[in-house]
């Protein structure tokens, strides 16, 4: 008997924490409804492709190469980032410079995002600075595997 | 001819009003479930851009399910199959006619009942034919000649008979003390006060037999916390089998379950039309006063009273649903057997004592 009377009280405090729920939720929906502008909102929802959550300062999304002033590449081609990938999505073709100053240079440098797995590594072990991760592109989606596979012109763009 | 008439515009807009509200608590559901758990819900139905918190969500799913294809499984029994939901939808929606929706009204001379079937066996008719929905189940399960699906409409079968019997016992003393069946008598009897200030609402004159009522009936909508017999995600249902509009049907029927309840609570409990101090003429106020309102103007607040009060129960079950984890099986027959039935005979036999002193 002391035991359902028990469970009977469970069942209150249960739908006394929903009930104020929903009313707590709701006065904060109505009031910016019409506009009146509150410090907590109803929900917690983040409307994704309208509302976007700030990223975070280290947050890694799609890779870029940087450019040296005259707008060449600024990669040396010295294959730390395809040793260090753990992924083996990046594949270098190295060529000689002009300059002796940087002797070679990416011919074609191509990272296969389908293999990509966003460890940061190659950017990490870039003795040129040449490649980042702070483009904030996240909604990398695309219909077909060779549409993920980007070379050098999208990469330096 | 008139009468016809009368009768086919009755039941239409009854139908109406029923399949409208259904639709929308499709709507109810998701948004307040969200709601209370903090977050937005389904809004991103729109119609030229026009989002409106997701009104059009029950219209978008209603073409989805529409467009799906119509799958009967190649070893079920094809007849039986396809006329199990179709039982289950008629049984819930035909109990709507005997529910009235406000007093006699005046028209023309004429005096119309908002109510399609006056029946003097309206309470037992709407308990008749909520029980026999439970042929709907069964034979869904039966015969999508499915293991898991017959094991879901054999506990439902189990959980509707026993809760009916409970269900039966809590509405009992309630017809002693509102001596009729019919369920119109029933509201006029609860327009009075009760000490000179309580309405004389069946709540509290049956206030245990309103708290029976309530589980009981909750557990014949068969939803969550009571809802073994469908069970989605763990424990499969009756239609496991079943896919596309006649799916649909199932899930309409749980949610017209839902309003035919709160119909129930407002009619039998909450003083249905009633509001207190309207009476003929007007708000007859306790300290003497008195607002003088038209015949049509009372009409219309008896009509919106009634809607209101259904919608505060269809929102309490919602938030009942969202509420409390399933019982386990023997805990659910527990519930019903060991608990609501004694109680319901205490009941009772309490209510025959006060009667009788």
């Amino acid at each position: 008997m002391l035991k359902a009377l028990g469970y009977f009280v469970e069942l209150l405090r249960g739908i006394w924490i929903t009930t104020r729920h929903f009313v707590v939720n709701m006065w904060f929906h109505t009031l910016n409804l019409f506009g009146i502008k509150t410090k907590r909102k109803g929900a917690v929802t983040i409307q994704y492709p309208e509302q976007k959550k700030d990223l975070a300062a280290r947050h890694r999304s799609l890779h870029r190469l940087m450019k040296r002033e005259d707008g060449k590449p600024r990669c040396v081609a010295c294959m730390l980032c395809v040793t260090v990938c753990p992924s083996e999505c990046i594949v270098i073709e190295a060529t000689e410079d002009p300059d002796p100053e940087i002797q070679k240079y990416p011919s074609t440098f191509v990272i296969d995002l389908n293999r990509c797995c966003f460890c940061g590594f190659c950017v990490e072990a870039c003795p040129e600075d040449a490649i980042r991760m702070d483009t904030a592109k996240i909604d990398l989606a695309q219909t077909s595997h060779d549409a993920l596979i980007f070379g050098l012109d999208k990469l330096l763009k | 001819m008139t009468d016809l008439g009368i009768v086919l515009i009755k039941i239409v807009l009854a139908l109406v009003w029923f399949l409208v509200i259904t639709l929308y608590l499709t709507w109810a559901e998701r948004k307040e479930s969200a709601v209370l758990q903090d977050r937005i819900g389904a809004n991103r139905a729109k119609i030229f851009g026009l989002r409106l918190f997701g009104l059009f969500q029950p219209f978008a799913d209603a073409i989805k399910m529409i467009f799906k294809e119509d799958f009967v499984p190649a070893f079920s029994r094809k007849f039986l199959h396809t006329l199990a939901p179709f039982l289950s939808f008629f049984f819930v929606a035909i109990t709507i006619s005997a529910i009235p929706f406000g007093d006699d009204i005046r028209v023309a001379g004429k005096t119309i009942s908002l109510q399609i079937f006056d029946a003097d066996i309206g309470l037992l008719f709407v308990l008749a034919m909520l029980s026999l929905g439970i042929y709907g189940i069964i034979l869904s399960g039966w015969a999508s000649n499915n293991r898991f699906a017959l094991l879901g409409s054999v506990r439902g079968a189990a959980q509707l008979i026993s809760y009916e019997v409970a269900l039966g016992l809590s509405l009992v003393g309630l017809i002693m003390v509102y001596p009729s069946l019919r369920l119109s008598e029933i509201v006029r009897a609860q327009g009075g006060l009760l000490f000179g200030f309580l309405p004389a609402w069946g709540v509290f004159l049956q206030p245990v037999g309103f708290v029976l009522f309530l589980f009981a009936a909750m557990a014949e909508t068969k939803r969550v916390p009571f809802d073994l017999p469908e069970g989605e995600s763990e424990i499969i249902g009756f239609f496991a089998e079943y896919g596309g509009l006649k799916w649909g049907m199932f899930m309409m029927t749980d949610f017209m379950e839902i309003l035919i309840v709160s119909t129930l609570l407002t009619t039998l409990f909450f003083g249905g039309w009633q509001v207190p101090g309207l009476a003929e003429g007007g708000f007859h106020f306790p300290w003497g006063g008195t607002w003088h309102l038209a015949p049509w103007l009372v009409a219309v607040f008896q009509v919106a009273a009634f809607n209101i009060k259904v919608f505060f129960f269809c929102w309490f079950q919602i938030l009942i649903r969202w509420t409390y984890p399933r019982l386990r099986y023997d805990q659910l027959m527990d519930l019903g057997w060991k608990w609501l039935v004694p109680l319901g005979l205490l009941n009772i036999l309490g209510t025959a004592i006060v009667m009788s002193l």
